[in-house]
């Protein structure tokens, strides 16, 4: 069984049919033991920093994660949960999870695309990742394939070594993550077609060793 | 970069897509449930579902096409048409939209963008704006005045104001619909295009008389938007996204091409 963390962060129902579709049994939940339980964790997110932490905290879930990450556990994070495994965050300037090394920031104000037009804030829309290393969860993905974003803020990680994937908005940030039994991508798997279900159905297979 | 969208519309009328001319003179041409999953094969980046029946007695049929929608297709999808409270928006989102697209109720209600973005998050916020040329006054400075129930009430709003107020509100994105060229296939209103996105930060997408793949281009070149709403050009089968995708890649524009 997939746990998929139900900390009040948005629509979490689009993992869980994504999960579904591909048939991997699944279940929305922040029953410790049941999480506790579980083969592997998605650890989704939509909403605010500060929100997500405080959620978080209130369940318990902020010491569950570092727990379950020694133990070994294939832990998938999405978008806002990528962000919190971070030191901290920018937004509302939230001191975060610390379990990766690195801040979040805001992206400059003032940045154009190469035909001089004045980029959006947030980044929204379809974006290539590119996948540096050979990595379980990343494998069979077509070059070039393109993933839904929806954020303002970016994963500045302090480690170069636990960045698994990068994209260009303005600025080149890093988009995906992984270290050890953990995998996080910026993006939104469930909602980017093809290669975004991939990547899914690649990681609940994935017993987390590399 | 980042891939400029392309997104079919389908208008739902009692649980069936309809195309109207102008918002009069529907026709039924199909499943909303399968016309979305046939966009979503054919390379669709994100779908809108528009509800122009919307009273309360549809609203059950509408939530059933979108909890079925939702799971056919893993693409994100917005659903707009007779949204008036948080609990409209709050339904849809829970039957699995992305994102939920305020129309009427937010020019009559701008309360509703500020509730809608603290509750679910600005990307869930869609601001829809029905926009009909005008003449410049002092109540429209920008020739562009706010209309709704479908083009027929003018509000005395001018469209560049709003835009910018339902950006301050909370809006993560504007889907800009011009009435004038809704349904005449004869190219979307780029003045209009340009003026609001140039002078907001959040995404616009450009709504209303696309008829050939040259009108996107032209859009988002000239008109600058992120993203372009079609629909009759691809319901009845004219152009397909692929093509259009094919000739807006030539012309070098940024398009999402492997899906």
């Amino acid at each position: 069984m997939i746990a998929i963390l139900d900390y009040k962060a948005g629509n979490l129902t689009s993992v869980k049919r994504a999960l579904d579709h591909l048939g991997f049994p699944c279940r929305i939940t922040n029953s410790h033991n049941e999480i506790r339980k579980a083969d592997k964790v998605v650890f989704p997110g939509v909403g605010a920093a500060g929100k997500s932490m405080e959620s978080l905290a209130e369940l318990g879930l902020d010491r569950l994660l570092p727990e379950l990450l020694l133990a070994g556990v294939p832990i998938l994070g999405i978008c806002v949960g990528l962000q919190v495994l971070f030191d901290a965050s920018e937004e509302n300037q939230t001191r975060c999870l610390g379990i990766l090394p690195g801040e979040v920031r805001r992206f400059p104000e003032e940045m154009h695309s190469r035909t001089g037009e004045l980029l959006k804030i947030p980044h929204m829309g379809w974006n290539a990742v590119s996948f540096q290393n050979d990595h379980p969860v990343f494998q069979g993905i077509p070059a070039g394939s393109e993933f839904y974003f929806v954020h303002s803020y970016y994963p500045q990680p302090a480690d170069r070594k636990i960045s698994a994937g990068t994209t260009d908005y303005g600025i080149t940030f890093t988009s995906a993550v992984a270290l050890r039994n953990l995998a996080a991508v910026q993006f939104h798997p469930e909602k980017s077609g093809k290669p975004g279900l991939r990547l899914l159905d690649n990681f609940c297979r994935w017993n987390g060793v590399l | 970069m980042l891939s400029k969208r392309i997104i079919p519309c389908l208008d739902v009328r009692d649980g069936k897509t309809t195309k109207g001319i102008k918002f009069k003179g529907n026709i039924d041409i199909g499943d909303p449930v399968e016309m979305g999953r046939y966009y979503y094969e054919q390379g669709a980046d994100e779908i809108v579902f528009y509800d122009i029946t919307a009273s309360s007695e549809q609203r059950p049929i509408m939530l059933d096409v979108v909890r079925r929608v939702a799971e056919t297709i893993f693409i994100p999808f917005s659903v707009g048409g007779g949204i008036r409270t948080l609990e409209d928006m709050r339904d849809v989102l829970l039957a699995g939209a992305e994102k939920v697209s305020v129309n009427s109720a937010a020019v009559l209600n701008p309360d509703i963008i500020r509730q809608g973005a603290e509750a679910f998050g600005s990307q869930c916020v869609v601001l829809g704006m029905d926009v009909k040329k005008v003449q410049v006054s002092e109540k429209i400075p920008s020739g562009y005045e706010m209309v709704i129930n479908g083009g027929r009430t003018y509000m005395g709003i001018d469209a560049f104001w709003w835009a910018k107020e339902a950006e301050r509100l909370g809006a993560g994105e504007i889907c800009l619909n011009s009435i004038d060229a809704d349904g005449t296939q004869t190219g979307y209103e780029l003045e209009l295009t340009r003026l609001i996105s140039e002078n907001v930060r959040i995404p616009v997408i450009a709504s209303g008389g696309a008829g050939e793949p040259r009108h996107l281009l032209d859009v988002l070149n000239q008109g600058r938007a992120d993203a372009a709403l079609i629909a009759s050009m691809v319901h009845y089968g004219t152009y397909s996204i692929e093509g259009i995708k094919n000739f807006l890649s030539e012309n070098g524009v940024k398009v999402r091409k492997t899906w």
